[in-house]
């Protein structure tokens, strides 16, 4: 079940759905959580980091922020809101050299950070509606490699094209620069991140 | 003078009448109650819908605005604009936003004590009737003095019955031909280059030359950002045609590069050796057209060696004062002086291999494509920026590739009225109305007959004012007392910053009087000793002409904030007062100049907004309808001024129509648009047949005839590559480019208001090669410091890749003023032209 739906669910007033959508937005403020660059997979994060902080001290953009009381057990462990302030790909990446316990494990270079996949939602993107916008793709740090433009033709319109953004999930590294940059607001951002950890 | 509204509502009805009779009256389609005149018309709920154009761009979006309560709750693209075809790009997309910045300005406001010029205080509320006369006095005052010590810095972004006023108030009202547009910065070529090659300021093909060519050839502009709308055409072109190729010259590797089919990635200014060794590769392997040149062609070559316009005495030295001078050659003389332009010497200049020039060369070769070159300020901001825009068009007409639909060479603006309001309306220090020049008599004749002036009275304006440049250059003397400006942030435009805004000795701009009209705080408004609020884009009706001929009106949606006011109205009450006591032979001056429209006793217009634009405009549209006038059309007959050459049409029609392509002509009661110009064929059909029944020659070469040019005959200018102002050096070692980012317009005092293009965009970058960055020691996001021999700036860097630029060039996008990277740039200008090279000022850079 989806943020959105969620919400509906809640709109509605029922008492059992409310205590249903708390339950469910802990979960998926857990799911969506999107931790630092080198954070290890498959629960490894979660067994690992102790929440000590230094990591957010390191990070130079303030992107690192410990996360809420509803990500339980992983409450106060870093996690990045890539809409208010995405991770800028350091080079020399601050907050994994800052953690004790490899948590955070080295990583060769920013192409390799795994964070997570950027995801565009079709329906809200702009540039899906043949509009000139794709600023996703010019923020890109790795413009043209993890976001791409596919060029197609506009119905009924000959003299337009389409310049659909394109995530190639193999190359995103997940910071979220897209996410703080899209323009769409309403409903929704019309990107977001799948977290890989 | 009569100047009763009964008058005043009799002369717009004939106007009217005359529109009706056409039998053009057509009702809109697809906007259901747009376009019934001022303040909208009613909708469901009182929501109101008008006819706009895009406040941004030069492309023109054609929108509809949607109002509501006084406030824009809309801004849409125009399903029936035949350009963007209810199409915006994300600027245009949240265009309503920008007239709803939390600090527009809605107060007059005024500055008691210079010292605090630079700085966001000092500035107090104030009356109009305070600013109005203080700035009245001011110019009254230094005008009565000496007339050369005051100027106007005009723009591309404003209206067409705006500047029209503007320039008839200083050129006939003042007698004063300092008055230059922003448009010096940004067109400024393209023109000097059009009236050097054809005698008339006008591109001859349109945006439908994009749907039909096989070729693209973009020379130095990323259309990709900087006319995004237009890029949508030609990436359909590119996606949905067979074989579609573009060639791309560029100097370092852009969005617009990214989809090219070649990329030829040239040295700073190389460009004239390559389309020099393009034109002689033509010549010398008989690849031209024969019979196009017979038929159309004359040769020439100018004034050589031309050095550079870096020293304020550069204009009046021997070299400057020769610039413009050309001299008839044969084909065989051109032919000799391309000689040397080997494409083996391009590739030495240009460090473009052979190979890819000659590549380029025989796509305009091979007739049995259609090819569209397309350029914008890569050429024209240029140290020799109007040669540049010569070579182009050499190669185009050496081809036979003009002014047929899909084979031309289009000179794209950078502003949305540039050509409606600057080159059209000729808001230039050294232009009348519709092409005309101060300096040639019959065209003064012309003028002071639609103007009713006495003959012989505009004689004392024959001399040239101050172009751009010299407006700030003396300004930073000390040599400017009043300056006024409108439409436009100079403050953060202009290049050379660190010596336009005093930031050495605090002089200049601080000690002459300033008066600045403005939406928004701005850099600019900082240094203003007078800030007059303005209303903004559809807050009062206004007209646009963009790249393609096209003139639209926008139609007032809301009305502006607190006491802002239209900027019409400013100039009517400001001039009203400098005028005061005036006589223009033997009739009170601003009656004479602006009666017809204006009751200076009862400080108001004589109707509304629409009714004084339509009466402004049919007295404009006398310019280019001769017969409309008897004395005009006298001097138009006897000087053989071909003035119906750029025909108008009635006010109304603009807007039934949601735009028209000048020039329009009336053919059996229909007021028909021109799509080609000079080609002929059927009207209705977009050709020029109009024209070229009344003053060109049927079936000349390629079915065209260029009708406007001295014996019918375009000039094939031979231009020589010369070097840039600059070149790196130990000292200076990098050649800082910049230029405009598609997310933000201009200098940002608009779209940085807008809470999404400011997510989207933040902040300015410094585009670095990574090569150069690992040799000094600099990492993307690094601050950095950029000194040239003109000031110093700091800016972050980036490495990812949005332009990549080769090692020992940078790019910086100009929209950040807390960045100001016009700090650093060099102030030198193509000597012909008069406009500023923002493309390769040499720096160095240095890691903080």
């Amino acid at each position: 079940m989806g943020v959105r739906g969620l919400i509906a669910l809640a709109a509605a007033g029922a008492v059992a759905a409310k205590a249903a959508f708390d339950a469910s937005r802990a979960e998926d403020a857990r799911a969506t959580l999107l931790h630092p660059p080198g954070a290890l997979h498959d629960g490894g994060f979660a067994a690992r980091c102790v929440k000590c902080g230094k990591c957010i001290e390191a990070c130079p953009y303030q992107a690192l922020r410990a996360a809420p009381f509803e990500a339980g057990a992983l409450s106060g462990a870093p996690a990045i809101d890539a809409r208010s302030q995405a991770c800028r790909l350091c080079a020399d990446f601050p907050c994994v050299a800052a953690c004790p316990t490899g948590a955070l494990a080295p990583v060769g270079s920013r192409e390799q950070v795994r964070m997570g996949v950027a995801v565009i939602d079709e329906d809200l993107c702009l540039s899906y509606k043949a509009m000139r916008c794709e600023v996703c793709y010019r923020a890109c740090p790795l413009i043209d490699e993890a976001i791409s433009i596919s060029y197609g033709a506009r119905e009924g319109d000959s003299i337009h094209a389409v310049f659909a953004p394109v995530v190639n999930a193999e190359k995103c590294t997940g910071c979220g620069l897209c996410v703080e940059r899209c323009v769409v607001s309403e409903p929704d951002c019309a990107i977001r991140i799948e977290p890989s950890t | 003078m009569d100047i009763s509204r009964r008058a005043f509502v009799k002369s717009t009805a004939v106007a009217l009448a005359s529109a009706a009779a056409a039998g053009t009256m057509a009702t809109m389609t697809g906007c259901a109650g747009a376009g019934s005149g001022n303040g909208g018309s009613g909708g469901s709920a009182g929501t109101t819908k008008t006819v706009g154009v895009c406040r941004f761009c030069g492309c023109g979006c054609g929108v509809i605005v949607e109002a509501k309560d006084g406030k824009l709750v809309s801004v849409t693209g125009d399903p029936d604009n035949g350009s963007n075809r209810g199409l915006n790009c994300v600027k245009g997309y949240y265009l309503a936003s920008a007239l709803y910045g939390d600090d527009r300005l809605t107060t007059p406001l005024v500055r008691d004590d210079k010292s605090t010029k630079g700085t966001p205080d000092g500035l107090r509320e104030a009356t109009w009737d305070e600013v109005l006369d203080l700035v009245a006095g001011k110019l009254r005052e230094t005008w009565k003095a000496d007339k050369s010590r005051l100027a106007f810095w005009g723009s591309g972004q404003q209206p067409i019955v705006e500047g029209y006023c503007q320039a008839k108030f200083w050129k006939a009202g003042l007698l004063s031909n300092n008055i230059d547009p922003n448009a010096r910065l940004c067109m400024a070529s393209a023109v000097v280059g059009f009236m050097n090659i054809f005698q008339t300021d006008e591109p001859a093909g349109c945006y439908a030359d994009i749907d039909e060519t096989d070729v693209f050839v973009t020379w130095g502009a990323n259309m990709a950002e900087a006319h995004p709308m237009l890029y949508s055409r030609v990436m359909a072109r590119m996606t949905n045609g067979s074989g579609i190729e573009h060639y791309d010259l560029t100097t370092l590797w852009t969005r617009t590069s990214a989809n090219a089919t070649k990329v030829l990635m040239m040295k700073p200014g190389s460009d004239l050796a390559i389309a020099n060794a393009v034109a002689n590769y033509l010549v010398q392997n008989d690849l031209y057209d024969h019979d196009f040149a017979n038929d159309h062609l004359q040769f020439k070559q100018g004034t050589e060696n031309i050095g550079n316009a870096t020293e304020d005495t550069y204009d009046a030295s021997d070299i400057g004062s020769k610039v413009d001078a050309v001299e008839g050659i044969t084909f065989e003389q051109y032919a000799a002086r391309l000689a040397p332009y080997t494409l083996e010497y391009a590739e030495e200049i240009s460090g473009v291999p052979a190979a890819d020039i000659e590549a380029l060369a025989k796509v305009f070769a091979d007739k049995s494509r259609k090819v569209l070159s397309l350029w914008t300020m890569g050429v024209n901001q240029h140290n020799r920026g109007t040669w540049m825009n010569h070579c182009i068009y050499n190669i185009h007409l050496l081809t036979g590739r003009y002014a047929q639909p899909g084979n031309g060479a289009f000179s794209l603006t950078g502003q949305p009225t540039a050509c409606g309001t600057a080159r059209e309306v000729g808001t230039f220090s050294h232009r009348l109305p519709a092409d005309l020049l101060v300096a040639q008599e019959p065209h003064r004749r012309y003028t002071e007959a639609i103007w009713n002036l006495p003959n012989g009275y505009l004689d004392a304006i024959q001399k040239p004012g101050f172009h751009t440049v010299k407006i700030f250059r003396e300004l930073s003397k000390g040599n400017i007392d009043f300056l006024w400006s409108a439409h436009n942030n100079w403050a953060v435009s202009m290049p050379n910053l660190t010596r336009f805004l005093g930031r050495g000795d605090k002089k200049g701009i601080f000690d002459a009087f300033i008066c600045v009209s403005e939406v928004y705080p701005t850099l600019s408004t900082q240094y203003a000793d007078v800030v007059l609020p303005a209303a903004m884009w559809v807050e009062r009706e206004g007209q646009f002409g963009n790249a393609e001929r096209r003139t639209a009106v926008f139609e007032k949606a809301v009305d502006p904030p607190g006491e802002a006011k239209w900027d019409l109205w400013m100039l009517m009450e400001i001039a009203s007062r400098v005028l005061e006591g005036e006589k223009i032979g033997g009739e009170d001056a601003f009656d004479l100049l602006f009666g017809a429209w204006y009751d200076k006793r009862a400080h108001d217009f004589l109707g509304d907004e629409r009714e004084v634009s339509r009466a402004i405009w049919e007295e404009y549209r006398t310019f280019s309808n001769p017969s409309l006038n008897d004395d005009a059309a006298a001097i138009n007959k006897e000087a053989k001024l071909k003035m119906e050459n750029k025909q108008l049409a009635p006010y109304d029609l603009y807007i039934e129509n949601h735009g028209l392509t000048w020039p329009v002509r009336e053919v059996d009661g229909q007021w028909l648009p021109t799509k080609w110009r000079f080609c002929d064929g059927k009207q209705e059909d977009g050709f020029d047949e109009v024209g070229v029944e009344q003053y060109g020659t049927h079936d000349l070469a390629s079915g065209v005839s260029f009708y406007k040019s001295a014996n019918g005959k375009p000039s094939v200018v031979f231009r020589p590559w010369e070097p840039p102002a600059e070149l790196p050096d130990a000292e200076y070692p990098f050649v800082l480019c910049t230029g405009r980012l598609l997310e933000h317009w201009h200098t940002g005092s608009m779209t940085r208001r807008i809470a999404e293009l400011d997510r989207a965009l933040p902040e300015a970058l410094l585009d670095m090669n990574e090569a150069d960055c690992a040799a000094l020691g600099v990492s993307d996001g690094d601050m950095v410091r950029l000194t040239s021999r003109f000031g110093t700036c700091d800016i972050k860097v980036s490495t990812a890749g949005r332009t990549r630029p080769p090692a020992g060039l940078v790019f910086a996008p100009f929209f950040a003023e807390e960045t100001l990277i016009n700090l650093v740039v060099q102030d030198t200008y193509c000597p012909l032209s008069k406009e500023p090279d923002y493309k390769k000022t040499c720096v160095r850079i240095e890691k903080l």
